[in-house]
């Protein structure tokens, strides 16, 4: 009760549940690691590293985590409605967002509620793979959230009233927000999903506090801009291009950097109308966050008929690197290679791949992969499959230890088989879905998984960054959506499809303890704490569970 | 019996009958009122009694006694009347029935006492902002303290007869969402706010300075609603033209998306 007694002081003297004045500033956003008990953006710092510096859970005492509080969605999920946000937490206050839309505010040690904001949504709201939203960003007494029908709005942080909200994108034409928006100094940063729509996509800039357009990247050129010779001349094909953005970016402050990574071109799955690499799809691009212009772009894989979307949290790391520090960028991508790029300029540095991949033999000197496979009529067997080695759910960067920590599918495989499409507003513009032995989604209740090993599995991998070695392996018999926490005492937190949500030591991947949560991890676990104890929460099924060591 | 009479029971049944099969939160009853204003009101009228013989608000309805069967007319209509099936789930059909269930019947409808006068919505705005100071405690779209309730779309949560009830008798038909309480901790502590939420072992509100604050019961020594609104009566202090002025202006406040 001692330490339930001080968080009453605390609370009572205001330490534990007021914001401090003028809310979270983009100062303290910038210098997350200031306060670590907080966790103010969607990967917790803006360099993307997931990566928690609380130290009170430790490989030792790891196997003394307990069962807190568990937060129950108040509308049962739909087998597609995944839970897949990771909440913030400010000054003992958390913050998430449940499906499709809802906002709420708990208080962070106990999970009870302070209010819950439901805005009404368009019915023509399209979304391919669930109605699903992955989070909130926060500026001052703001809330940002991006909605499946194509809304940007801010919402009051004290009492959960909107404060503005803006239409960025038309719902009809398949444009969803998905994406937890991201505060770059003024401005609240955002993008659309809806790559089997036949979408053009961009990252746009919005003022924080008046919801005003301040720019827009589109992330398909259009004619006359440098990237559109990538398409097809005297086609419209650009037009319908995707390039779409769901997954959160993340920022630089001393080279004033932003990067987004960008998803696959439209059509997914017959490229016949689109010649050409088909920038800016599947790639990273690197903007001015002030402005919206383009400094550079890395294209993962060009002209892409495998639908291996780019959408992953860039993950900035400074490493030495040929014996020399320097500031890189990890990048685990969709199509089975792993990548080091340098962050200032763009320049490829390596690329190996974390899985079994056939579609191509290696990555040139240049960057450009050596492609072995496209789709046919008749059916392509690729590695990996059309989910990918990885996916939108988050890695981490463990800079104590230098490890890259990547949550994988292994040894999968997809059928693509080239079929006719056709853009008609709103409709899916995709060509044929390929064939997979894992489900793309799980549906329904439990967990069931009846597949070889040779028919895919799932595994967290610890890599060196800065000798590419893959230095261990924990591995599941399903695959896994989930995203990865490390902490500054060396841990590692992940989940999967199986229901399991656990710890690992950083170092040698040994599993240190596990919860049962039931339902499929499909969010990123972030940390936090709140009088003095740390917590460590994640999203699974439709509910939230929340650890701490026991007392 | 009268008929008035005769219609009092009936609602007060239904009322009754209603309080048995739930409990309404303050977020079912506003997105009911979103939902109702941009659905229903359009045939219904504001106040739920513009189609003859149906006062949606006063509990009378021809076909059903029961939210579940009020939600089921509201789902698939009623064939052979101008009454059309509807697209919204259970949850959203349910949350209309909180809405029509919560609202006052007295001062939705009018009628039952009191009139509603019309009023001219700038003149109240300024009024808002000036004389009558409610911003001084009011927020609207972004705008103004927090501790008293969120104006920003009291225009679809309430109906113009309540606003104008409230403005000269705070106390009345207060909401859930927007009760106080005064909290003394064991150490003698004085907290106050307003009550966002509770349990057996916890409670939570929204304090004086705009603190979101969770305290466990077991470390208080009293928690008590606060009975009287701390809002003024403003019966003498603003004209009957004035205050009809000020509903005139709430009921511009939709919020965004009403």
């Amino acid at each position: 009760m001692r330490l339930r007694a001080a968080v009453v002081a605390a609370a009572l003297a205001g330490a534990a549940v007021q914001a401090q004045p003028g809310g979270v500033t983009f100062d303290r956003i910038l210098h997350a690691d200031r306060e670590p008990h907080n966790w103010l953006t969607y990967s917790g710092s803006l360099d993307g590293h997931r990566h928690s510096l609380l130290t009170q859970i430790t490989p030792g005492n790891a196997k003394d985590l307990e069962l807190q509080w568990v937060f129950q969605t108040r509308t049962p999920a739909e087998p597609a409605e995944k839970f897949e946000a990771t909440p913030l937490v400010v000054d003992g206050v958390m913050y998430t967002t449940l499906s499709p839309n809802h906002v709420v505010a708990l208080d962070a040690a106990t999970g009870r509620m302070f209010w819950m904001y439901s805005p009404r949504l368009s019915p023509l709201a399209r979304v391919c793979c669930g109605r699903i939203n992955r989070g909130l960003a926060i500026l001052g007494d703001s809330l940002f959230m991006g909605t499946i029908d194509g809304h940007l709005i801010a919402i009051d942080a004290k009492i959960g009233k909107p404060i503005w909200d803006v239409a960025v994108s038309k719902p009809e034409q398949g444009y969803s927000l998905t994406v937890a928006p991201l505060v770059i100094k003024d401005k609240v940063i955002i993008g659309p999903a809806g790559g089997e729509y036949g979408i053009r996509g961009f990252i746009a800039a919005f003022d924080a506090k008046t919801g005003r357009e301040a720019w827009r990247f589109n992330t398909v050129p259009g004619p006359g801009d440098p990237g559109h010779d990538t398409w097809p001349t005297g086609s419209d094909a650009w037009q319908h291009g995707g390039g779409s953005i769901w997954v959160t970016g993340s920022y630089d402050p001393a080279l004033n950097l932003l990067y987004f990574g960008t998803g696959n071109p439209g059509p997914d799955w017959n490229a016949d109308s689109r010649p050409g690499a088909n920038l800016y799809t599947d790639s990273v691009v690197a903007l001015d966050p002030d402005t919206g212009r383009l400094k550079w772009h890395y294209q993962f894989t060009p002209h892409d008929e495998f639908d291996y979307d780019s959408t992953q949290v860039p993950v900035l790391a400074d490493i030495e690197w040929q014996g020399r520090p320097r500031k890189v960028m990890l990048w685990a991508n969709r199509n089975g290679f792993w990548y080091v790029l340098d962050r200032a300029t763009g320049e490829f540095l390596r690329g190996k791949p974390f899985v079994r991949v056939n579609w191509a033999e290696g990555i040139d000197e240049k960057g450009v992969p050596k492609r072995t496979l496209n789709a046919t009529p008749e059916g392509t067997l690729v590695y990996p499959n059309n989910q990918g080695a990885t996916n939108w759910y988050s890695p981490s960067y463990n800079p104590r230890v230098g490890f890259f920590y990547i949550p994988t599918w292994m040894d999968t495989y997809s059928t693509y088989t080239k079929g006719p499409v056709e853009y008609k507003e709103g409709n899916q513009y995709v060509g044929r879905f390929p064939t997979m032995t894992v489900p793309a989604l799980r549906t329904g209740p439990g967990n069931v998984n009846t597949r070889t090993p040779q028919e895919g599995w799932g595994a967290i991998q610890a890599f060196d960054a800065k000798s590419g070695e893959l230095k261990w392996q924990f591995k599941m018999s399903d695959v896994t959506d989930s995203g990865i926490l490390t902490t500054a005492s060396d841990l590692v937190f992940a989940g999967g499809r199986e229901g399991y949500f656990f710890a690992l030591d950083g170092r040698t991947g040994a599993q240190l303890w596990k919860g049962n949560v039931g339902g499929q991890v499909s969010a990123g676990p972030m940390s936090y704490a709140v009088g003095g104890r740390q917590y460590v929460a994640i999203a699974a099924g439709s509910a939230m569970f929340v650890y701490a060591l026991r007392q | 019996m009268t008929r008035a009479i005769a219609l009092l029971m009936i609602a007060a049944g239904a009322v009754a009958a209603a309080a048995q099969e739930h409990s309404y939160t303050q977020a079912d009853i506003e997105n009911g009122a979103r939902l109702y204003q941009a659905s229903c009101a359009g045939c219904h009228g504001q106040n739920g009694d513009m189609v003859p013989g149906i006062e949606l608000q006063r509990g009378q309805f021809r076909r059903a006694t029961t939210d579940a069967e009020i939600v089921r007319i509201i789902q698939a209509g009623i064939p052979g009347t101008t009454m059309p099936p509807t697209s919204f789930n259970e949850t959203q059909a349910g949350s209309i029935v909180a809405f029509l269930r919560t609202s006052s019947p007295a001062a939705a409808s009018g009628r039952g006492g009191i009139s509603v006068a019309r009023g001219d919505a700038a003149r109240g705005r300024a009024t808002f902002e000036g004389k009558g100071q409610c911003a001084t405690c009011h927020r609207v779209n972004g705008t103004g303290p927090r501790v008293a309730p969120d104006l920003s779309e009291i225009g679809t949560i309430r109906p113009a007869g309540e606003l104008q009830e409230k403005l000269v008798d705070p106390s009345a038909n207060v909401r859930p969402g927007n009760r106080y309480v005064d909290v003394v901790t064991r150490s003698g502590s004085k907290i106050s706010g307003r009550l966002l939420n509770q349990d057996t072992f916890t409670i939570q509100l929204i304090d004086s300075n705009e603190r979101l604050v969770s305290l466990p019961r077991a470390e208080l020594r009293d928690v008590s609603f606060v009975k009287t609104s701390p809002m003024p009566s403003y019966r003498g202090t603003l004209s009957p033209e004035e205050i009809a002025d000020l509903v005139a202006y709430l009921v511009t406040l939709k919020g965004y998306r009403p």
